[in-house]
């Protein structure tokens, strides 16, 4: 109690010493030497800010107006029906904000009434049964953190190296903690046949999303989410409840959720037959690649974060991630693979959620060639992208998860490249 | 001690029961089956969830090319980068594959359940069963697995077997994985380094000038989100802002195609910026006008409110073959509130 209560004395004390400075700069502000941010008075330091009142759902500095999702526009016929990126960046710690989750719609944000919100559960139940919003809440519920990765994230990059800027080459992905009821709850309240081998989520929008999940994910780890970082869903991840399908590609987690299906085999449906299919080089093609590898990437330095600073105390960061656990290793090279070092991990270290790594050094002004490489719970290792495309061709669009190259040049401009 | 125990006993039975309780909760009520029957619409390969219904080729032609033509192309051969439909056998293999139902999709299933769950873009579930059956004939048609006489009903669907129906594999990333398990290499892994890709040349990164930082920190005005200027609705005495608000919500049948405002552009529909006074057919910069709309316009058609209610509430009743895959505004209140609604935006 009493060392957080500044005495009466110290109080004093500062403000004449405060009062001191003032008046030495006023006497004589030409013989002033220093930094102008220091020297002249502030408008902040002067005038009053807004109240209480100004902004009852707060938003970012003006200053960070630059940080946001971005798309591209030759990607996709119409913004309605299309992807934006998580600006991956100008972001650190292991949590996204949820403003900048990316976004992937199938016919616009839906913007559902929470009112009429129906989750009907139905097929090979006991009950076909249907709940509001008040009876999810009533279920017991956890909170996990969770990354959401789109099986087409790197997907431009499958034929070489294409877009300039991590936010577009692996910015579809967000990492938030929601907050749901285990999908396994719900099942049981309406009771599995003993048949049951599949579930069916749909999606409430105008694409009326659908995939096919088999019922042992269902029944392991998989949330019916009402909740991301502690708030409401936002409209544009579901709101007011999505499919949380953890490791597993994005598509899956349908948002607006309205119904789950309970079946005997897989509806083979548009998004797990002509979508989200792996075209192999032979023209034969993978299914129900559900699970995202094991993958990094270095965000800062990258080309829309060149280093400003000039040679000497550096620090590379990024984020890495694997659908079947944790990392265990993030590796980094400055010389495009001859010779690596261990990154160090920092932040929380979950299941099937993002993590931070930092590899700090002194640069001595050199070009570099930055890489990162993930090793995972499983023992998996990362791949470069000709491995990759050793196995799969170049016409798989999904599942990209090769080491990606950035070049800095001695002026700290970065570029994004390929290397032998 | 031993009553420790039991408690021991008793935390370790609490947590099992906690996330898996077998037991129901009596949460939630019992779905009636028109409830179920009104959302499980749902069809599988095997046919089960398939409706009762048929229809022909030459019934599906008419209704693609008024309800998918403009994004899909007459033929299925897509305009813009909507998806291609029709062709494409044979180029699995090659550097650009074009996959579409005939050359990729492994189930005639998948077909019928998406065109009746998502289609039309910006109308979904507006088709009948008949409707998706004539449209899902005429898509076997344009990828020429049926002759023009066909008629597809649930009777005769499985019969239909897909080109591409042997073309798909279950993942086995993990038995082929040649990176797992393996000790990476930390040093001297390799001689030479060189540079074989380069994002700048490709240069296809969209320019935005704010997406890079830089050395000199944007001033706070340049850095401040540019105020826009609002539509100032509530100043013009004529318009009734509920009135835009209900528009905007039937806008949302049209955003597939148009648009309207700020920086509004062409996309499959011509902008609507200036449409009240302008003459049909005669969007600046806009190239994709059916005949007979440009006529329209050079008999002296012009959109005003009365002309475009007409249009509005039945398009091809006024512009015989025009493009506009719409079918109209049935309600009074709709169309006035939409125009209101451009009124407003559409200076």
């Amino acid at each position: 109690m009493t060392d957080k209560t500044p005495s009466p004395t110290s109080r004093r004390t500062f403000l004449k010493g405060g009062l001191a400075a003032g008046g030495a700069l006023a006497a004589a502000p030409a013989l002033a030497a220093g930094d102008p941010a220091i020297l002249e008075l502030q408008p902040w330091a002067n005038q009053l800010g807004e109240g209480v009142d100004v902004k009852p759902y707060g938003t970012p500095s003006p200053y960070e107006a630059h940080v946001r999702r971005r798309n591209v526009p030759w990607l996709t016929a119409d913004p309605v029906s299309s992807i934006n990126f998580t600006p991956l960046h100008e972001l650190d710690g292991v949590i996204t904000p949820n403003g900048l989750c990316f976004e992937r719609h199938h016919s616009g944000v839906a913007e559902v009434d929470p009112a009429k919100y129906r989750l009907m559960i139905n097929g090979l139940v006991e009950r076909e049964l249907v709940f509001t919003m008040q009876d999810l809440k009533r279920f017991p519920r956890e909170n996990r953190a969770y990354f959401l990765e789109c099986a087409a994230n790197s997907g431009m990059e499958w034929r070489g190296a294409q877009l300039n800027g991590c936010q577009f080459t692996h910015g579809m992905i967000h990492n938030v903690i929601y907050t749901g009821i285990p999908l396994k709850t719900i099942l049981e309240e309406a009771g599995l046949k003993t048949n049951a081998k599949w579930i069916m989520p749909e999606g409430a929008d105008a694409a009326a999303m659908t995939r096919s999940v088999p019922i042992e994910k269902a029944l392991d780890d998989c949330l019916v989410a009402f909740a991301m970082n502690g708030e409401a869903l936002r409209p544009e991840q579901g709101y007011p409840v999505r499919l949380v399908v953890p490791g597993w590609e994005g598509n899956m987690w349908v948002k607006w959720l309205r119904r789950i299906e309970v079946g005997d085999m897989p509806w083979h449906h548009r998004e797990e037959t002509s979508k989200y299919t792996d075209l192999m080089a032979n023209g034969k093609a993978r299914r129900f690649t559900w699970e995202m590898d094991a993958k990094s990437v270095i965000t800062n330095p990258s080309p829309q974060a060149p280093i400003l600073h000039g040679k000497g105390k550096t620090i590379i960061t990024g984020v890495a991630w694997s659908g079947r656990g944790s990392i265990k290793e993030v590796h980094v090279t400055t010389d495009g693979g001859r010779n690596w070092r261990q990154a160090r991990i920092d932040g929380p270290s979950w299941d099937k959620s993002m993590h931070r790594f930092y590899y700090e050094f002194d640069w001595d002004g050199s070009p570099l060639l930055l890489q990162s490489r993930a090793v995972d719970s499983t023992g998996y290792v990362q791949p470069t992208k000709n491995e990759l495309r050793a196995v799969r061709g170049e016409n798989s669009i999904y599942h990209n998860n090769g080491i990606q190259t950035w070049h800095v040049t001695a002026n700290g401009e970065a570029e994004n490249v390929e290397v032998s | 001690m031993s009553r420790f125990l039991n408690l021991a006993a008793l935390t370790v039975v609490a947590g099992l029961a906690g996330p898996a309780m077998a037991e129901p909760t009596g949460l939630g009520r019992p779905a009636t089956p028109d409830e179920v029957a009104a959302w499980d619409i749902d069809v599988r390969p095997d046919g089960v969830g398939l409706p009762e219904g048929s229809g022909s080729v030459a019934d599906g032609e008419p209704i693609f090319s008024e309800r998918c033509a403009s994004c899909h192309g007459d033929f299925g051969e897509a305009v813009d980068r909507w998806p291609v439909l029709a062709g494409g056998r044979d180029t699995l293999t090659s550097a650009r594959p074009v996959k579409t139902i005939g050359s990729y999709w492994p189930y005639l299933s998948t077909v019928w359940d998406y065109v009746h769950r998502a289609m039309p873009f910006g109308d979904a579930q507006s088709l009948t069963a008949d409707e998706t059956y004539s449209v899902t004939a005429y898509l076997l048609y344009l990828n020429d697995m049926v002759d023009e006489d066909f008629e597809l009903s649930r009777d005769n669907f499985s019969e239909v077997v897909m080109p591409n129906a042997g073309g798909f594999y279950p993942d086995d990333r993990m038995e082929t994985a040649v990176w797992k398990n393996r000790t990476p290499c930390m040093t001297d892994c390799k001689s030479e380094v060189k540079i074989t890709a380069r994002a700048q040349v490709v240069d296809v990164t969209p320019d935005d000038p704010t997406s890079k930082r830089s050395a000199a920190a944007p001033a706070a005005d340049e850095a401040a989100p540019a105020k826009e200027e609002t539509t100032e609705v509530a100043a013009a005495p004529a318009v009734d802002p509920a009135l835009v608000k209900d528009g905007e919500k039937v806008f949302k049948k049209c955003k597939a195609c148009h648009a309207v405002g700020d920086k509004a552009k062409h996309k499959i529909g011509p902008h609507l910026n200036g449409i009240f006074g302008r003459t049909a057919g005669a969007a600046e910069g806009f190239k994709k006008y059916s005949k007979d709309m440009k006529q329209a316009g050079d008999d002296g058609l012009v959109w005003d409110e009365e002309t475009l209610a007409t249009f509005l509430a039945k398009p091809r009743s006024m512009i015989k073959r025009t493009k506009m895959a719409f079918a109209g505004l049935k309600k009074e209140d709709d169309l006035t509130a939409v125009i209101a609604y451009l009124k407003a935006m559409a200076k």
